[in-house]
């Protein structure tokens, strides 16, 4: 079985409301070094088999038209996740 | 008599509310669920509020991709009416039929109280029994009605005159007080506060009138049938 991890981050001109919650209650957990904190999703998406350029390729593209709302979120990266032993496949994003 | 679908999604809450809506103001309400790959011939639709599909993933994301939605965007495509309230907001503006997004309130916090709108914009089709500027209290409740665009997209929407509702004291952070918009043709309208929640006196937000007698939701639901009747 391959994994692909798809990261998607609010816009960095967007308000990130969770982010700002976050970073409102670390100091008060002692954590005063970070001065910012942004929250976003990992989606890990499975196939049968080691992942191919193909499964990579259709990945960017569920990640364009459901996992992100471009309007808010960039999709930050979409990569083929080493730790399952799958070729390191090249990431499309990048190419 | 005008027919007015009302979509229910897994999840949708405030259905039953809209057909009550549709009903008080003179249109015959019919339910559209969301695995329907058709709309049954009806002159517009509602989108209903609530939680479609859970809103997991993000608030409408899922629902926009819904059988029934394919129809619904292809028949706003044609000139119908189709208004989204809430959640429904949020699915329209996820299908791109209304332009923005929804994203959490600025504060985080989930809120629910009767809230003040200006209307900006009489010139569509749920909102031509309106006066300019006129002020109405409708109910509003939700955790993601933050409405954001691009600051050049707040622009254009700004000056095409697609605001058609604007928080008189703005509860959650949106850009520009914007509670809800339209699209260039005015068929289709979104907007966050609930119009079905002040349709009938004794059930609504407090008016002039006395408690709970606010009814200017009604209007929107009217004015879409005085636009179907006047086509």
């Amino acid at each position: 079985m391959g994994r692909i991890v798809v990261e998607v981050m609010p816009k960095p001109e967007i308000l990130d409301p969770q982010g700002k919650a976050v970073m409102g209650n670390l100091p008060r957990l002692g954590f005063d070094q970070f001065t910012g904190v942004r929250q976003g999703r990992r989606f890990e998406l499975t196939v049968d088999g080691p992942v191919t350029d193909a499964h990579l390729a259709a990945a960017a593209e569920a990640a364009e038209k459901l996992l992100s709302n471009p309007i808010i979120e960039d999709v930050v990266s979409v990569t083929a996740d080493p730790a399952d032993g799958a070729d390191a496949a090249p990431n499309p994003e990048e190419a | 008599m005008t027919r007015i679908g009302v979509i229910t999604f897994p999840g949708t809450l405030d259905d039953v509310d809209a057909a009550r809506a549709v009903r008080l103001a003179g249109a015959e309400p019919v339910s559209l669920w969301h695995k329907d790959a058709d709309i049954h011939g009806v002159d517009a639709v509602v989108v209903p509020g609530g939680f479609s599909y859970g809103d997991y993933l993000r608030c409408g994301a899922i629902a926009r991709f819904a059988p029934v939605m394919d129809e619904v965007i292809a028949a706003a495509g044609r000139g119908m009416p189709v208004l989204g309230i809430c959640n429904g907001f949020q699915i329209l503006t996820e299908a791109h039929l209304l332009p923005g997004a929804l994203i959490r309130n600025n504060h985080q916090k989930f809120i629910c109280r009767e809230q003040r709108l200006r209307v900006e914009s009489t010139t569509t089709a749920w909102t031509n029994l309106f006066e300019d500027d006129e002020e109405i209290v409708v109910p509003l409740k939700n955790g993601e009605g933050n409405f954001i665009a691009s600051p050049a997209e707040l622009d254009r929407l700004e000056g095409e005159g697609l605001v058609v509702f604007r928080y008189l004291d703005n509860p959650n952070g949106s850009a520009r007080d914007i509670a809800g918009v339209r699209n260039a043709r005015g068929n289709v309208v979104g907007l966050m506060p609930h119009p079905e929640h002040a349709v009938e006196p004794g059930f609504g937000p407090d008016s002039a009138a006395g408690a709970r007698q606010g009814v200017d939701g009604l209007r929107l639901f009217q004015s879409a049938i005085s636009a179907l009747v006047g086509a």
